[in-house]
């Protein structure tokens, strides 16, 4: 069912322009439609629809979403065979350079060239970017061969090359976990996984199936401490850290290796956000938005990685649809669902998003914890409600529903989410 | 690549001081080879140091680095005039933070008024902090000098070497000079043989401006009498959302060996702080290390408090290439036709242009006959900055070439139009789009464009992906898998057509 | 909270073999020690739920990976079409299963899910396409 990526007529104005077609952007799409949004447009700069996921190859999505087990490139397609069935405008190798205050988007592509088209509501859907050298400072020498996880799943999945012959991992993300085994299975050597912290900070799922299986030995609390050669690197230099985090150099030694991916972190690609100078949360990177994943500023909506680090797509379809209809009941002139309560980050939670919450509507709250906790957990929001779970890790989203009826009757203006050992509150 | 030709001038080192030669003589009727080291011009020492083109105040008219400076300065300018790339005259404001160093930047921009340079002030303290409102309260008064400028100098260098390309001279990169034939005792007029690792050149004059390396060519010649040792130089970026933070080059008061850490608004709109000065052994030791970071970061936040390490989007090290006697190395020697310009440390990039022509003059005196060109043309086409166009200019552009409407690199808004260009201009490594166009200089850092230039530089030099270079011979970015289908036995690849 | 999966019998410390796992039905993820002998499993420790139990011995008697990779692609717009088997590999025929699909070529067109190559490895395992990959020169460009 190929759709057709270029639009017969560009209009001139749409209810609703989506700036990226990954999981976030497919998803609001379907959540702008089926509020009865007309004219929808949709753009990515990649050749396909997609984003993200048509270089993640692996499976573990959809369990939530399509209640299956699927890969990446499945996600993607089922999430676009919704997007086609609702009639939607897809324009692909296209890129929005620039939003002006009153929305007039600016698109740029070799068939288009460059125009720019007015829109009632506008959904960031952009995705991340992920950590460079340059982010953690390491020392050494600036030969080729140091990349980001994510550059090099790239160039295996998609284009058939590989980033070296022999690899040091530093970072324990998904991503670079992943990259792990995917090395290992194109026969590129996989020295170690590195990470500076004293737990994994990947799904457990993916310790197991990507080290383990492979015997590919992870070392916690350990990282790189300098990179050598000139041309390409010839050897690294790791050591262990202390508990505050400083490495230990007189423990240091050096592994020969052709190859360092750094799996060091996503940030939110934030750069139309700065350029609309949206307000954003310093904890996530991305805006800070309210219980409909509206922006700071009107009509400008942010979902997906753009709006916070997710682990699973699921998650990410599920609030981009929401940022979605919000966008399309925007665009037809609905009532906006009055923000009531800001919520924060409490004890144990690193951040909270959204950031506010509406006793009109229910909505979804997620969050991340700091520390984990192995063993029983109790989360709150505020008083109006808690939930015990069996263990809480960094790496994994926790998500709370609020409906209108937990907060009827809560007479303040702020709740906090607290995520606290069971075993402290039994005390 | 060479053949038996007897060139006039074979220049060894393609940076700021070999470039700029190299275009000055373009003027004449002479056959003049550029002989670089690395893969491309500008890779050494010329592309990783501060980027400033010097107020001209500092350096003692006693020195030829000091009597270089400001005309080097004014070459500057008049180049940027004529070849396009980006140059700022944001000024200097030499800070000081005591008394002591208040009757210190007073000398300073005395010696500067003695050497001609204009418009130099002496600010109060109040005066300085409404200019640069960042600045530490600490302030006492400081000195202006508005003839300071920076640029990105790989950008600069790259463009005047492409310059005299376009004039006749001849380029050659990754030509490691190993070797220079000793005269020849029966013929003292002899050419000179200078001998890379792949070619033989001869040339009535050589011109040693191998930076890092030139006193290694001197020794080659036979006339080694002058020492050459690095001094290294850590430099950090800051994001762009620090833009505006400073408008001026802020210096220190300087030292007695030092100019101190500096912080710097690039043409690009990030801050630069740096750099450190320290003696390495090692001519390729280009590592920043933590030790550097931290006395960067202390120093830069004595002159800006809100300078801070989070804001670090790159950092790089470069090496000047000091001379024992800490001053420049010009001249003819002892080996007829080898002429020195060594020892180009700082303000050696500013005097760069002013240099050029001192040596013409040499070469002149030494006997290299000027023939001037009716036809050289100083101006060049100058490149196109897409991300600095109007909406109007940059459709004009893209209906008239659809490939300024395909983006390469999305943090920076670079155009498939502009790496062609690149490319044409002499890049042929990542690098040297990189230096050429900025591509990968984002906040991703070639996170998104490093496929699609690769892509580009491979269709432009008809090579395969994995022979791809970051910057030139042992740098590849990417290698084959095992069984890629070109190269393996059509009988072992399976074909698998399905239904569509 | 051990079980027992057989009822007890008399045998030697030495015949029995004690295999960790590390369970990721949860967060939690307990480090599992599973007791065996001659490929049983007698018993499980460690667990905190059911859930472990169960992973514990699935881990133990028949560990199985999906497995996903790609394969050269001709006539789509990028060089290699995303794959995946049918259904999980057993865990230690994984690289056999990799390993047969060396030098594979498929041409484009590619419908969502097409079965490309069936018994891997004499896995038993199909290889399909997780991709849609539409005729090439089509004025549709999509994945």
């Amino acid at each position: 069912m190929p759709i057709t990526a270029q639009p017969r007529h560009l209009l001139s104005r749409y209810d609703v322009t989506i700036v990226g077609a990954g999981p976030a952007g497919l998803a609001a799409a379907v959540g702008a439609r089926d509020q009865g949004a007309e004219r929808i447009l949709m753009v990515d700069r990649d050749p396909a629809p997609g984003g993200i996921l048509l270089q993640c190859i692996h499976s573990g999505f959809g369990l939530h979403t399509f209640k299956k087990d699927v890969t990446g490139p499945e996600y993607a397609h089922l999430a676009l065979e919704q997007v086609v069935e609702r009639d939607v405008d897809v324009l692909t190798n296209t890129y929005v350079t620039d939003v002006s205050r009153d929305l007039r988007v600016k698109l740029m592509s070799p068939e288009a060239g460059i125009s720019t088209v007015d829109t009632a509501s506008l959904v960031i859907a952009t995705g991340a970017r992920e950590r460079t050298r340059a982010a953690i400072k390491i020392p050494g020498q600036r030969p080729a061969g140091v990349m980001t996880a994510g550059l090099a799943q790239k160039m295996v999945n998609l284009h058939g090359y590989l980033p070296g012959r022999r690899a040091v991992i530093l970072g324990s993300g998904d991503i670079g976990l992943i990259m792990a085994r995917r090395l290992t299975l194109e026969g590129v050597e996989v020295l170690g996984v590195f990470e500076l912290l004293p737990y994994a900070s990947g799904l457990g799922r993916n310790v197991v199936q990507c080290l383990h299986d492979y015997d590919i030995p992870l070392h916690l609390s350990t990282t790189v401490v300098d990179v050598h050669g000139h041309q390409r690197v010839e050897k690294v230099t790791v050591a262990p850290v202390d508990d505050d985090r400083v490495p230990q150099l007189d423990k240091a030694w050096d592994i020969e290796c052709d190859t360092l991916l750094l799996s060091i972190g996503l940030i939110p690609d934030a750069e139309l956000a700065r350029q609309l100078e949206l307000q954003l949360d310093p904890r996530t990177g991305g805006p800070i938005v309210s219980s409909t994943m509206e922006t700071s500023m009107p009509g400008v909506f942010s979902a997906g990685n753009n709006l916070h680090i997710n682990d699973l797509a699921d998650w990410v379809s599920m609030e981009a649809e929401v940022a979605g209809a919000a966008a399309g009941d925007l665009a037809l002139g609905r009532h906006r669902a009055r923000q009531d309560v800001t919520v924060t980050p409490g004890r144990n939670v690193n951040y909270v998003v959204p950031h506010t919450l509406s006793t009109e509507r229910s909505q979804t709250v997620s969050f991340r914890v700091k520390e984990p906790i192995y063993g029983d957990t109790m989360l709150h929001l505020g008083d109006v409600y808690q939930r015990k779970v069996r263990a809480v890790v960094p790496p994994e989203m926790v998500t709370i529903k609020v409906s209108p009826k937990l907060l009827d009757g809560f007479a303040g203006d702020t709740l906090r989410v607290d995520a606290i050992p069971a075993e402290e509150e039994e005390r | 690549m060479s053949d038996d030709r007897v060139r006039d001038v074979l220049i060894i080192g393609g940076g700021a001081v070999g470039a700029t030669l190299a275009r000055a003589l373009s003027r004449f009727h002479l056959d003049v080879v550029l002989l670089e080291r690395q893969a491309e011009v500008a890779f050494g020492v010329s592309k990783a140091n501060s980027g400033i083109v010097h107020s001209a105040m500092h350096a003692s008219p006693d020195t030829l680095k000091g009597k270089l400076e400001y005309p080097g300065n004014l070459g500057w300018r008049r180049l940027q005039d004529e070849l396009g790339f980006g140059l700022n005259n944001v000024g200097e404001v030499l800070v000081a933070l005591d008394d002591e160093q208040l009757v210190k930047i007073e000398q300073i921009r005395q010696q500067g008024i003695r050497k001609g340079i204009p418009g130099t002030q002496a600010w109060t303290a109040e005066r300085t902090l409404d200019a640069q409102p960042n600045l530490t309260r600490d302030v006492k008064g400081a000195v202006w000098a508005p003839t300071a400028c920076v640029f990105n100098p790989y950008e600069a260098v790259m463009l005047v070497a492409d310059a005299a390309r376009r004039n006749g001279v001849t380029i050659a990169e990754e030509q490691r000079v190993i070797a220079i034939d000793p005269p020849d005792v029966e013929d003292p007029d002899a050419p000179l043989t200078v001998r890379t690792e792949t070619d033989v050149w001869r040339g009535r004059f050589v011109v040693n401006a191998a930076g890092l390396f030139a006193d290694d060519i001197a020794e080659l010649a036979g006339v080694l009498d002058f020492d050459i040792f690095p001094r290294k130089g850590e430099e950090y970026l800051l994001d762009k959302r620090l833009s505006g933070i400073v408008t001026s080059i802020i210096f220190p008061c300087p030292s007695p060996i030092s100019k101190g850490t500096l912080v710097n608004p690039t043409v690009d709109g990030t801050i630069m702080v740096g750099p450190t000065a320290q003696t390495v052994d090692d001519k390729y030791d280009t590592s920043t290390t933590e030790e550097g970071a931290a006395q960067v970061f202390a120093n830069a936040r004595k002159l800006v408090p809100a300078i801070s390490e989070r804001d670090i989007i790159a950092e790089f090290a470069g090496l000047r290439p000091v001379s024992d006697t800490e001053d420049f190395i010009v001249g003819p020697t002892e080996r007829r036709g080898f002429i020195n310009a060594a020892g180009i440390q700082s303000p050696g990039l500013t005097g760069a242009p002013a240099l050029a022509e001192l040596l013409v003059d040499i070469l002149a005196d030494e006997g290299l006959e000027l023939e001037e060109k009716t036809d050289w043309d100083p101006t060049a086409r100058h490149p196109v900055k897409f991300a600095h166009l109007s909406t109007e200019e940059q459709q004009a552009l893209a209906r008239s070439d659809p490939r300024f409407a395909q983006l390469v690199c999305r943090c920076e808004i670079i155009t498939e139009a502009e790496i062609r260009d690149a490319m044409d201009r002499g890049a042929h490594t990542l690098d040297g789009l990189k230096f050429r166009t900025r591509a990968g200089m984002g906040r991703c850092q070639g996170g998104f464009c490093t496929w699609g230039c690769m892509q580009l530089l491979a269709e432009h030099q008809g090579i395969p992906i994995p022979e791809v270079t970051k910057r030139g011979t042992g740098s590849w970015i990417v290698c084959d898998r095992d069984d890629h289908p070109v190269t393996t036995a059509r009988s072992d690849a399976t074909t698998v057509r399905t239904g569509g | 909270m051990a079980e027992r999966t057989l009822p007890p019998q008399q045998h030697t410390d030495d015949e029995v073999e004690t295999y960790v796992y590390l369970c990721t039905s949860c967060p939690l993820g307990c480090r599992l020690e599973v007791d065996a002998i001659d490929g049983d499993v007698i018993e499980v420790r460690g667990n905190s739920c059911k859930r472990g139990i169960r992973y514990g011995k699935q881990e133990h008697l028949d560990p199985r990976r999906a497995v996903s990779t790609t394969v050269w692609l001709h006539g789509g717009p990028c060089e290699r079409l995303p794959v995946r088997s049918a259904e999980p590999v057993p865990k230690d025929e994984v690289r056999a299963f990799v390993a047969a699909l060396q030098g594979l070529v498929v041409e484009a067109p590619v419908e969502f899910g097409a079965v490309l190559l069936t018994d891997v490895a004499g896995t038993g395992i199909d290889l399909v396409a997780t991709r849609e990959i539409p005729a090439p020169r089509e004025p549709a460009t999509v994945g």
